[in-house]
């Protein structure tokens, strides 16, 4: 049988149990290769559920710097006997299953084109190991030691991983390098080794990290000064309000032990951003994280903060809707409700990391537009980007920066006031000037409500205040295109017939298969959004191609549903792209989708040119 | 009813300690029912906080949605105000109060922002024992969409329709005393004596203070047959004990016989002097306070007064550890980790 021939180019999969520690020595594999210099791309796909179940762990491996999913699997790690005829079944043809041997396969589990490599994991564990923990534990270790062996990864990388993981526990670093070694030694006692299928070093990403974008989020509200979280526990954001507080207890707790931050798990999502609301209202930097659920639930509030123009920032780790929907796999299926949320008339801040770098960033961004637009900002994360882990670029600060407050009027300023308008557009740009309580004895003080007011906040229910109060809110949305950031755009010249856009988590994949279509003759000009509102870039980018292709994981084709509502694009020149079964996007998917419709637009072509009309 | 308020004050109103009169607490003229039991309260809130001395401005007024929640603008018109929405006021004091922990926190609220929409976020606001003032002016009806029976109208008490309510009602004073409030009292709009002196402690206790008010609706609920009208609460309202607030390092001048009396030194040193007291009542003890309530009941009177306070609580501050200086005052020196630290962040993730 002939093997796969594939250096640094393939895909690895672990069937794990979940609740048995198999997470943090997938970690361990995936970080030795990527302290070798090559791009990983780790994926988890776990139930919700919290012990027993199957979950499984993919790690894509190249030296081309792709960093979405790949479909087809190369080697499955099969430790799972529930889920292990399934798993085998999955692995393409010639490709190799690593699996306990401690027992023999029933003949059920035996493919003919499937290279099997047996290592008895549990027999050694038990020889080696007493405590039973460690016994169960340290099976997980001793794949990867037999990975190593089999995939030719830098014994040394590992050991030097494992003595950072257990800085200051040294007692728990022999153990470890132990089972390591075990598995490997197994694998170098009985069989060929390395396989086909292996690692080289190439020292590719000495300038890049690997991060969670839900930690990043966390990161990014620390730096933007952020002093308040409410939250309440959701999958997939419960882990944005858990680092926000782990970073808060590193870098932020005084010199006498009291605390420059506060954080409350609330009771539910409606009173988590009430009270982001609140904390903003009342000077201090707030957030809150939720998932879709929580955001319908959130839409009331979002409508108040929006009509009485109080800034907040949401981070929304998008999952798959509607309702509880597949709580564990991900979307992008928020975006229309994040764009409109609450009823009346409104309209929100959105924007779109792809990386985690981008999830740093752009969170403390939204605290910056959130005071400067004196609105609400979601930032439109998901489950593959915020709790998987992702290779990017290191995470920058510019220690000139500088928190942009917006126009909040001071004391003095006050003083010099004859009558202080909270809700009049002095500058003519939309944006009128807050007051924080407390700022001054007599001056600056007003109700703030949801119910209509005129431009000096007093309550009023006439037509005229109501809708003149309506129009600026337009006209502070048309201010915010020129705030938000800008689209990236890949080509200067808008020259090719088809163009892509795309956003989030799908830029990746998208980009990959820009890449892979290329190589077939189909050059597409792409843009990605980073933003809503969108700026005049997108509009013309849209105006200088024929057919532009949308990529969303989502059903409806929502961003492309923005564009046509918020831009007015034809329905017809706008093609959605769509992948919305749970699992991140490929660029396989990508590609076919493109093929398919573009074979359409040919077909449609030639008929044209063999009939033509007269 | 009026629309303007005449600006013209006696030169010689007396004037607290801050050089303020009395007015200077006021607020807009309120746009409520003619001797609706709120514009009573707002009247109180306005001599409690004159008599407390305390800046205006450094007092926020919290609300949610409804007739009550609308008074936060016919009073302290020098205080910044969130009228915010049905049921939700908790949660927003909370992030406000998060915010900055050097304001004073007044929130008002009624029966149907507090027992049927907001239900959730009033028991999680007192088991996080707050630091503020928590008012329910608890008129049994719901005012602004014609009458409707709330959540605290009593079982039996007719409405002005002359239906009867079957539903049980909620008590809200005991829902605060079981899920251990701090401070919890119950008074009466048209008792500007006990109602008065009771915010002004309400307002200088260090956690979560509540306050059920009852505060009869004379439009929807003032009828014969209801329990939430003027004339059957003043019937039916009976005392825990007369209460009297001595400012910190004030003269004691009134006596009363051994047994009777009982004082509670507060956070700020004042003086809380119960007088006449109930002997099988201790306003420390939540049993008795529960006990007194429910014997109450039984004999289907109103229990007034001071019911419960434990002065040694935790406010979420404490609680949460954050620093003495408010939050909103921080500043990016001290809040951004910056670049330096990054560089290790950066490192560990590689």
């Amino acid at each position: 049988m002939v093997g796969l021939d594939k250096v640094n180019d393939f895909v690895v999969r672990f069937a794990n149990v979940n609740g048995t520690g198999s997470a943090s020595a997938n970690l361990l594999f995936t970080k030795s290769i990527f302290r070798m210099g090559l791009f990983v791309c780790p994926k988890n796909f776990f139930p919700s559920n919290i012990q027993g179940l199957p979950t499984w762990y993919e790690v894509r491996v190249n030296d081309k710097g792709y960093l979405g999913r790949r479909d087809g699997i190369d080697l499955m790690v099969a430790v799972n006997a529930q889920s292990m005829l399934a798993d085998i079944k999955s692995v393409k043809p010639g490709g190799y299953l690593l699996y306990d041997s401690t027992k023999p396969l029933h003949s059920d589990y035996i493919r003919e084109d499937l290279n099997y490599i047996g290592v008895p994991m549990m027999e050694m564990c038990n020889k080696e190991f007493t405590d039973p923990r460690q016994r169960l534990l340290f099976k997980n270790i001793m794949y990867v030691g037999a990975l190593s062996a089999l995939l030719d990864i830098e014994f040394n990388v590992l050991e030097s991983l494992i003595s950072e993981q257990f800085a200051g526990k040294e007692k728990l670093i022999a153990p470890n390098i132990k089972a390591l070694k075990l598995g490997s030694e197994y694998i170098k006692a009985n069989y060929k080794f390395p396989l086909e299928i292996r690692v080289e070093r190439r020292n590719l990403t000495d300038n890049m990290i690997m991060m969670e974008g839900n930690a990043a989020c966390g990161l990014g509200a620390v730096y933007a000064g952020a002093t308040f979280a409410a939250w309440y526990p959701i999958t997939p954001s419960t882990s944005v309000a858990e680092a926000f507080g782990d970073y808060c207890h590193e870098l932020r707790v005084a010199e006498d032990g009291k605390h420059n931050f506060a954080i409350v798990q609330a009771e539910d999502e409606l009173a988590a951003i009430g009270m982001a609301i609140g904390a903003n209202w009342n000077g201090a930097r707030a957030f809150t994280a939720t998932s879709g659920p929580g955001l319908s639930l959130m839409n009331e509030f979002l409508g108040l903060a929006y009509y009485a123009e109080i800034p907040v920032v949401l981070v929304d780790v998008q999952r798959t809707g509607p309702s509880t929907g597949m709580p564990t796999r991900v979307q992008q299926s928020d975006v229309m409700e994040a764009a409109y949320a609450s009823h009346g008339d409104t309209k929100h801040i959105l924007l779109f990391p792809s990386t985690p770098k981008e999830c740093f960033e752009m969170t403390a961004d939204a605290f910056d537009l959130s005071e400067q637009l004196q609105t609400p900002v979601m930032v439109m994360t998901d489950l593959d980007l915020g709790m998987n882990d992702h290779v990017c670029a290191k995470l920058e600060w510019d220690d000139n920066r500088k928190f942009k407050r917006g126009k909040v009027l001071n004391a003095e300023q006050l003083e010099k006031l004859e009558r202080y308008g909270r809700y009049l557009d002095v500058d003519g740009d939309g944006i009128t000037y807050r007051t924080i309580p407390a700022t001054h004895p007599t001056k600056g003080a007003f109700v703030t409500r949801g119910t209509s007011r005129d431009e000096y906040a007093v309550y009023t229910e006439e037509g005229a205040p109501y809708e003149r109060n309506m129009e600026r809110l337009l006209k502070k949305f048309e201010t915010a295109k020129s705030y938000v950031p800008a689209p990236q755009v890949y080509n200067a010249e808008n020259e090719a017939d088809y163009g892509i856009i795309f956003y989030g988590t799908s830029t990746q994949s998208a980009e990959e298969a820009i890449d892979l279509l290329k190589e077939q003759g189909i050059h597409l000009d792409a843009l990605r959004i980073k933003s809503f509102p969108f700026n005049q870039t997108v509009e013309d980018f849209i105006d200088a191609h024929d057919k532009v292709f949308v990529v969303e994981q989502n059903r409806d084709a929502q961003l492309r549903s923005l564009m046509l509502i918020e831009i007015g694009a034809s329905p017809k020149k706008l093609v959605p792209v769509l992948n919305y079964e749970g699992l991140p996007i490929t660029a396989d998917v990508i590609v076919k989708k493109i093929e398919k419709k573009l074979s359409r637009v040919i077909k449609k072509a030639n008929k044209l040119q063999q009939n033509p009309i007269s | 009813m009026s629309y303007v308020r005449p600006k013209f004050r006696h030169p010689n109103l007396p004037k607290n300690e801050l050089g303020y009169t009395q007015d200077y607490y006021e607020g807009s003229i309120s746009t409520l029912c003619a001797g609706c039991g709120h514009d009573s309260i707002s009247a109180a809130i306005v001599q409690a906080c004159y008599e407390n001395n305390i800046e205006p401005h450094k007092v926020a007024k919290m609300s949610g949605i409804g007739c009550s929640s609308k008074t936060p603008a016919y009073f302290l018109n020098n205080s910044h105000g969130f009228n915010s929405v049905h049921g939700r006021m908790p949660s927003v004091a909370t992030g406000a109060n998060m915010a900055n922990k050097d304001l004073t926190y007044i929130g008002v609220s009624g029966d149907g922002d507090s027992a049927s929409i907001g239900m959730g976020q009033f028991v999680h606001v007192v088991r996080r024992n707050l630091n503020m003032t928590y008012i329910v002016m608890n008129n049994g009806c719901y005012g602004l969409t014609k009458g409707q029976d709330s959540a605290t109208a009593d079982k039996g008490s007719k409405n002005k329709a002359g239906n009867v309510n079957e539903f049980q009602s909620i008590d809200l004073a005991s829902l605060a005393l079981e899920l251990g409030a701090t401070f919890v009292a119950q008074s009466f709009s048209g008792d500007k004596a006990q109602l008065v002196p009771l915010i002004k402690a309400a307002m200088k206790h260090q956690g979560f203070a509540f306050l059920n008010v009852i505060s009869p609706c004379v439009t929807f609920n003032n009828n014969v047959g209801s329990t939430k009208s003027y004339d059957f609460v003043r019937e039916h309202q009976e005392a825990t004990a007369t209460f009297d607030l001595v400012p910190h390092k004030s003269e004691i001048t009134t006596s009363y016989d051994e047994g009777t009396t009982k004082s509670v030194v507060m956070h700020d040193g004042s003086l809380i002097q119960l007088h006449k007291l109930d002997q099988k009542w201790d306003p420390q003890n939540r049993f008795s306070a529960m006990t007194a309530l429910e014997n109450a009941k039984s004999k289907g009177e109103i229990l007034t007064g001071l019911l419960y306070i434990n002065e040694q609580s935790q406010d979420l501050h404490n609680i949460l550890n954050t620093t003495d200086t408010p939050l909103n005052k921080l500043t990016q020196d001290v809040l951004c980790p910056g670049a330096e630290k990054l560089k290790d962040i950066n490192k560990s993730l590689s």
